[in-house]
């Protein structure tokens, strides 16, 4: 992003240092050739709209050249590519808590590997904070209650700061971190010590211990929706509209279950706010979009490698839920020291 | 002015000053002339607390560790500076102040139109500010001037509702004044002074005032929200009760970002008759630079999400947001462009009051110019919450508004005092205020693109930062100074000056068709205005022989 980014930035430069250089130059200009002379006096001029309009018009023009481009570097962005590698962000007051779909955890730290695009789903558990890579020129608020999402694609290895830029108490400015790029094979490297498991395996756990399967089976005879290939898809709701089962409906249909119930379904889903942690929240997200057969096609291949569950990781996963049911009493599982 | 001794007066005409003595004479009074200066005395008390809060913001600054005060420390710090300075400083420094005295001198009226709702202007400021102090001095706040929920609402212990209610009661004093203001240049203009015969100084007034009156409710309204969240756990903003976070910043945004205008365009207002005067001319385009004025107050109400681009809006309605805040920038464009086309063919003068007219013009381009970079979304979303959208708020809210507000004083100070300050004194802290302000502020634009978020206490992460915190701590002393000499020889000129004649800048403008400092009721006769405004072709006109014009 930075280059699209630091394009626009100098071409704002340029034009802007021009505009106020032309503005200084002619107000000195004006102040030392109309200076007060003895027995000189001022020539009256009641102005002129062609001037106005002039003057209007073709800096109107400028903005709407800067506001264009502006806006596209805005919705590159915004739109995160379809087979972009998902990591889960959790904030708290005051450090980051970052999930990688493959099972590893860290802390104020997020290894990646250069080249690779990479989708943060970010919430946070208290009050609103916001990540911010300003190597990478992005920054995106960490609300509580819903998901927020940024991505970048790191171009070169090294140690990049992560600040966290919405204020948010006392140890605000100690809420940075580091964003770790790294050459793919070191980074597989690193991915292979100490993983516990796939996140959607986590999740899976957590969706039979919580009781889900009993209402949200695999056939039709559920007493909730079948949750397969619903991912993605449009949902009907009682109310009559529409809406994409994204991440953010997944979540507050855990959370909130009777918003956006689902047409054809009873209300009797019980609430699980305050019964889940966001990290379990986000393993249980993960599960239900690892078990939607239907993906975009280029994303099909970075989720395959979860979607089947039964591997043997998922006997190790069992024992980390009740490490992710008290998210303070995490340690810092950082791989770098 | 090295005098030393009082010039000895001649038996003193009566005037607004010398009518009565005594503490009740001022503390009931319901002259707006003497409700403005209870004003400035008011406002410069809270301008030199904030200042002071500033100082140790960048003391703290000077080194990467957090050294000086304690983290929680400092976070009151910028926020009781935000507060202050905003809430008690700059939202009613010009209207206040220069907008009291003045409005009912330039329209050729005696008083406002509601005197006695005047004077509870001023008490409910007081008592707003009593509360602030009060606040402050029992702890204070930490969330920053922004309150952002849910942080302010459920999180933070410290004295969220107090400071509330001070904003809340002084927020009514702001609309009081405003009202007040509409209502007396609609009703209260002299014969003869029709809308486009006003001082362009009146239509900013008239535009702010109804700022003042449609925005500020909001911000009151929002105040009452998060008390009766804190209070009473409502849910309105707070996830868990399924409310939402970001209501809060429209609620809050949609009074905050149209408060920049309340304290921009008063200063916009000052400039231009400044420069009118002391380039001895008209106005260039009069009608376009007073329909700015009212374009900015009408667009300033439709770009506040432009502060959330990052905060979790949609794409589109960024995209929307975007556009009208390029919208807004173009009659503030314009009037920069009239100002520059006024000086062409004038005959300049470089007193004071026209070196902190200059001074204005340069740093509100500046500031303007970067809001471009604010408003390109693109790069908002590296820039913003960073030291590059603190250089470009304080290249607006001060740069702009206190070189203007200082302009403006010191433009009518022989008005408002009668007496004449040490000009020599006055060009000095003009260019120490300018210096001193591009010093402290010019590097914080490039810290904030090298990515250094703004409330951040501690940068021992970063050292590389400090080069730059170092040279804006070393500008802010320079600052310092600068504003601190006004005050002195404005002090010392109401004893030691000499008394100024009743029209020392041969200014137009009815204000200076009376003595100064004026009579009680302003005109010994009602005015009657046969001129346009800015008739300075007739003010000069030469008395016996012809004299060539300016070519």
């Amino acid at each position: 992003m930075a280059p699209h980014v630091d394009a626009l930035y100098i071409f704002l430069l340029i034009v802007t240092g021009m505009m106020a250089l032309l503005v200084f130059v002619v107000v000195i200009f004006f102040a030392a050739r109309f200076r007060h002379r003895p027995g000189v006096r001022a020539e009256q001029i009641e102005g002129s709209t062609a001037l106005e309009i002039t003057w209007s018009a073709i800096p109107f023009a400028i903005f709407m050249v800067i506001f264009a481009w502006g806006a596209v570097v805005y919705f590159k962005e915004r739109t995160p590519p379809a087979d972009a590698t998902e990591v889960y962000v959790v904030a708290k007051q005051w450090m980051w808590k970052v999930e990688h779909a493959e099972g590893q955890r860290e802390i104020n730290e997020l290894h990646v590997p250069v080249g690779r695009d990479v989708k943060l789903i970010m919430t946070s558990q208290d009050v609103i904070h916001s990540f911010y890579i300003p190597a990478f020129r992005i920054k995106q608020d960490v609300l509580p209650g819903r998901y927020t999402v940024e991505w970048f694609r790191a171009t070169k290895p090294g140690v990049y700061h992560l600040f966290c830029a919405e204020y948010c108490g006392t140890q605000h400015s100690g809420m940075v971190g580091s964003i770790i790029v790294q050459e793919p094979a070191q980074y597989e490297a690193w991915m292979n010590g100490g993983s516990t498991g796939p996140l959607s395996a986590t999740g899976e756990k957590i969706f039979a211990e919580l009781g889900c399967v009993t209402c949200h089976r695999t056939d039709t005879q559920g007493r909730g929706p079948n949750l397969q290939g619903v991912f993605g898809k449009p949902v009907r709701l009682e109310d009559g509209r529409t809406v994409t089962a994204d991440e953010n409906y997944l979540r507050e249909c855990i959370l909130d279950p009777g918003a956006k119930r689902v047409k054809g379904f009873q209300p009797i889903m019980p609430t699980f706010q305050g019964l889940v942690s966001e990290e379990q929240v986000n393993a249980l997200v993960a599960y239900i979009k690892s078990i939607s057969a239907a993906k975009p096609a280029a994303g099909a291949k970075t989720d395959a490698s979860f979607a089947t569950p039964r591997d043997p990781n998922q006997i190790q996963a069992q024992a980390d839920v009740k490490a992710q049911a008290q998210p303070n009493a995490q340690p810092n599982r950082s791989q770098v020291q | 002015m090295s005098m030393a001794t009082a010039i000895p007066q001649p038996a003193e005409r009566e005037n607004y000053l010398n009518k009565e003595y005594g503490v009740w004479s001022w503390l009931l009074t319901t002259d707006h002339k003497r409700i403005a200066l209870l004003y400035l005395i008011s406002i410069t008390f809270f301008f030199f607390i904030g200042g002071f809060f500033a100082l140790l913001i960048r003391l703290e600054l000077l080194t990467p560790a957090g050294d000086l005060v304690q983290a929680d420390t400092y976070n009151k710090l910028f926020t009781m500076h935000g507060m202050v300075m905003i809430f008690f400083f700059l939202i009613p420094s010009i209207p206040a102040v220069l907008g009291n005295f003045l409005v009912p001198l330039m329209i050729g009226a005696k008083d406002l139109a509601f005197p006695r709702i005047n004077l509870l202007s001023w008490y409910l400021y007081i008592i707003g500010g009593v509360m602030m102090l009060h606040c402050m001095l029992t702890g204070g706040v930490d969330t920053g001037w922004t309150f952002y929920a849910p942080f302010s609402t459920s999180f933070t212990n410290t004295k969220i509702v107090e400071a509330g209610l001070a904003i809340f009661v002084a927020g009514f004093s702001s609309i009081l004044t405003g009202l007040n203001f509409v209502v007396t240049i609609h009703r209260m203009r002299a014969p003869g002074m029709t809308w486009s015969r006003l001082p362009l100084f009146i239509w900013a007034h008239y535009a702010t005032s109804i700022i003042q009156l449609l925005g500020t409710p909001v911000v009151a309204v929002t105040i009452v929200l998060v008390a009766a969240e804190r209070a009473l756990h409502l849910g309105i903003f707070d996830p868990k009760l399924g409310g939402d976070p970001l209501l809060f910043q429209h609620l809050f945004w949609f009074y905050s970002h149209p408060a920049v205008y309340i304290m921009i365009l008063p200063s916009m207002g000052v400039v231009t008759e400044i420069i009118a005067c002391f380039s001895r001319k008209r106005i260039f385009g009069y009608h376009f630079v007073a329909f700015s004025s009212i374009a900015i107050a009408v667009f300033g109400f439709l770009v506040w999400a432009h502060h959330m681009f990052v905060a979790g809006i949609s794409v589109y309605s960024a995209l929307v947001f975007s556009f009208l805040s390029y919208a807004v920038a173009l009659p503030s464009a314009i009037k920069v462009f009239n100002w520059t086309a006024t000086l062409y063919k004038g005959s300049i003068h470089y007193d004071a009051p026209m070196l902190y007219a200059f001074g204005f013009l340069g740093l509100f381009t500046i500031g303007g110019l970067t809001g471009l970079f604010l408003s390109a979304l693109g790069i908002n979303v590296h820039v913003t919450d960073t030291y590059f959208v603190v250089a470009h708020f304080h290249y607006i809210m001060v740069g702009g508004a206190v070189m203007g507000y200082l302009g403006g004083m010191h433009f009518w100070w022989p008005k408002i005092s009668g007496r004449l300050y040490p000009e020599g004194w006055a060009r000095l802290a003009a260019l120490i205020v300018f210096i001193g302000f591009n010093l402290t502020f010019f590097p914080q634009f490039v810290l904030g693109y090298m990515g250094m978020p703004r409330r951040y206490y501690d940068y021992s992460h970063m050292p590389e930062f400090q080069v730059l915190n170092v040279l804006s701590t070393a500008g802010a002393t320079v600052l310092g100074v600068g504003y601190l000499l006004p005050m002195v020889y404005f002090l010392w000129s109401m004893r030691y000056g000499k008394p100024a004649s009743d029209n020392p800048w041969n200014a137009a403008g009815l204000e200076w068709k009376t003595a100064s400092p004026p009579p009680t009721f302003n005109f010994d006769e009602e005015p009657v205005v046969t001129w346009e405004a800015y008739n300075y072709e007739e003010l000069d006109a030469p008395h016996s022989e012809e004299v060539p014009v300016a070519r």
